[in-house]
């Protein structure tokens, strides 16, 4: 489903490299998930997967079904599919949650060549998803994002992942913030996503989101490329020994 | 008038002229008003209209950019427009005609046209001051207009609507309205175009709230791309007095706004807010001064200005506090969105303090779209002039929901602006 082949990315503004040589595949039905320090190129990686334009690639390429997406911009890439869970999610006063997540839904649909939601349809839909994730409906009467603590936040994302189905889910540090319950929801609403046809790569600093989002493959990022992958053993053993001895390794 | 000063007038000065000169005769007025009209032009006639050398038009050259005025056309003619929200009662001023037929309960009102004639008006139509050109361009061929009293007490249940539309040529009306003590009411001040032919319209509300009355003023400009639009509001704030004064431009080529208020009893308190919608080659200008002038007052002043293509947005704010306004609290905020590299704002906000025991402040932004924003529209699949549209939207929908008291109201305005970023995003 998604194939990164060689890639190098470069922050626009400075020319600063920050992926160099990356190599990764996902396949459908596969949780994968991105470990390393600080620094690493993570989150970098999760920004030119979803198209920023503060980021520019300048070597290798993505291709997501077969088929590169450099040339697509960030919106094209979403409602072919990809998402992109923030690990900073950014508040919008003025943005009802409610209308933007219509108009997202609907605009989705529209390049897609589907029909656009009825608003009791949209509506029924999103007091579904939203109750699952004990979003309560207070919540989506305010801006998007506005107001919303560290782990409303999160389960926002959650909720928008979920009304969007997209087939490759990008979760940046999700766990960032979180305490055990409100973690233990996001993962839940994670998990309830998993399936046969759809991707998610979980991008995490610490083992703990692990524990509760299962990964099938464990990659080690260190200074923009993958130095080591393996099974969810990985995840442990790094939780034990730190990065010190892989990183050390590849150095 | 002599030789020489006719070949300098410019040719928008000399169409206000002429347009007196070929009214002399029809427009209303006794001796008093008369007399006072003829002085207003003969000011007109000799200094002309401001340039940038004076300091209250220095952003808006009015004699230079001020290029031809249209004829006055009394043959001109423009069917009642649907009230912008509905179940307001509309009073129309339409082609200078007043039409009052649908009069609320609470409310008396009469053709200005007989203000004139009887003299009372006379008063009234004496300029602000030297700089006053729009009060002098009015005082000297103001003709059409309303004179409305909301009584004591009385409490509104829907807005009322000023409709004021043109077609095209002049149009100078003026609206002298009171609100007696405790009375409740939303006004809206609308003036329109209904064609693409250029109108110049002058117009000026002289609003009093006595004791604890406590008025929504919207001023709602959506004139013609070719249009003149002078515009001026006074107002006089008893005590206790409550006034939220919303200013939306969303029209016009050459705008400029005055809004000239004094808080004159203790506990009164002004809100004003303003949105600029500002397109195509565009000049519009909001110039307000409030001076409080007794202790106890309160103001809060916030313009949102948005800024396309060629536009020039210009906001002056002065805010005057007198010797013995103390506890005076007043802050203002002017924040702008430029969102192309041609578009430009003139801000100048400005502050006379001549009391010691004081809270003002003034503060002014202006900025491009916020790109983490933008960003993360983007990237649930809204498309890019979609997602700007929205953050546009956004940032002067924040104001307009402070009237969330009145759903049907904030639905109106917050159409007429998604209709004009539709059109010009």
């Amino acid at each position: 489903m998604l194939e990164i082949k060689n890639l190098h990315a470069r922050i626009a503004e400075d020319g600063t490299e920050i992926i160099r040589g990356l190599n990764l595949t996902v396949k459908a039905g596969e949780v994968a998930a991105i470990m390393g320090p600080n620094g690493s190129g993570k989150s970098t990686l999760s920004y030119v997967l979803s198209g920023r334009e503060d980021y520019e690639v300048t070597e290798g390429d993505i291709l997501y079904n077969g088929e590169s997406i450099l040339e697509l911009d960030a919106a094209e890439r979403a409602a072919k599919g990809l998402f992109l869970a923030f690990q900073y999610p950014v508040e919008i006063p003025g943005v009802a949650t409610m209308q933007f997540l219509k108009v997202a839904m609907n605009e989705q649909r529209k390049y897609r060549g589907e029909d656009e939601l009825s608003t009791p349809e949209f509506m029924r839909r999103v007091k579904e998803a939203a109750a699952e994730l004990k979003i309560a409906p207070e919540m989506l009467r305010r801006p998007l994002n506005v107001g919303f603590s560290g782990g409303e936040k999160k389960r926002a994302e959650i909720l928008q992942m979920a009304l969007l189905e997209p087939k490759l889910c990008v979760l940046d540090e999700t766990d960032s913030g979180l305490d055990i319950d409100a973690l233990k929801v996001v993962a839940d609403g994670v998990n309830a996503l998993r399936s046969p046809d759809r991707a998610v790569v979980v991008i995490t600093h610490y083992q703990r989101l692990l524990d509760y989002i299962v990964p099938d493959t464990v990659h080690v990022l260190y200074r923009g490329q993958v130095v080591k992958s393996g099974d969810k053993t990985l995840a442990h053993e790094l939780e034990a020994n730190g990065y010190a001895d892989i990183i050390g390794a590849a150095a | 008038m002599n030789m020489q000063q006719a070949i300098k007038m410019t040719a928008a000065e000399s169409a206000l002229v002429d347009a007196y000169t070929a009214q002399i005769g029809d427009l209303p007025g006794d001796g008093a008003v008369l007399s006072l009209r003829d002085t207003l032009v003969h000011e007109l006639r000799t200094a002309g209209l401001p340039t940038r050398r004076v300091e209250a038009w220095h952003y808006t050259d009015l004699r230079t950019l001020l290029r031809s005025v249209p004829a006055a056309d009394s043959t001109a003619f423009s069917e009642r427009v649907e009230a912008i929200v509905p179940g307001a009662s509309v009073l129309s001023v339409r082609n200078g005609q007043a039409d009052l037929k649908t009069l609320p309960e609470g409310v008396t009102a009469r053709s200005y046209s007989e203000s004139l004639l009887d003299g009372s008006a006379a008063a009234g139509l004496a300029v602000l001051g030297a700089d006053d050109a729009i009060g002098r361009i009015n005082g000297g061929l103001v003709r059409g207009g309303l004179e409305i009293a909301v009584a004591e007490g009385a409490e509104l249940k829907a807005p009322v609507e000023i409709q004021v539309v043109q077609s095209h040529g002049q149009a100078h009306t003026r609206f002298p309205v009171s609100f007696g003590a405790g009375a409740k009411a939303t006004m809206i001040e609308r003036h329109l175009s209904t064609s693409a032919e250029p109108s110049f319209v002058s117009s000026v509300s002289d609003v009093t709230l006595a004791e604890g009355a406590d008025v929504i003023w919207i001023i709602l400009q959506q004139q013609g791309p070719a249009d003149t639009h002078l515009g001026q509001i006074r107002f006089d704030l008893g005590k206790d007095a409550k006034l939220h004064l919303f200013v939306i431009n969303a029209g016009g080529k050459l705008v400029r706004q005055e809004l000239h208020g004094k808080a004159s009893g203790e506990g009164a308190d002004l809100t004003l807010r303003g949105i600029n919608l500002l397109g195509g080659d565009s000049h519009t200008d909001v110039t307000f001064t409030l001076s409080h002038d007794v202790p106890h007052t309160t103001s809060s002043e916030i313009i949102r200005n948005v800024v396309f293509d060629r536009a020039k947005g210009v906001f002056q704010g002065k805010i005057l506090v007198a010797k013995d306004a103390q506890k005076t609290d007043a802050k203002m905020a002017c924040n702008t969105l430029l969102l192309s590299d041609d578009a430009d704002l003139s801000a100048k906000p400005e502050l006379e303090i001549f009391a010691d025991d004081v809270q003002c402040g003034h503060g002014a932004t202006v900025a491009d779209i916020d790109h983490t924003q933008l960003f993360y529209l983007l990237s649930r699949g809204i498309p890019e002039k979609k997602a700007r549209a929205m953050l546009v939207n956004a940032f002067v929908a924040e104001i307009v929901e402070e009237l969330e008291d009145d759903e049907a109201l904030v639905e109106a305005l917050e159409g007429v602006i998604s209709a004009w970023l539709e059109k010009h995003a």
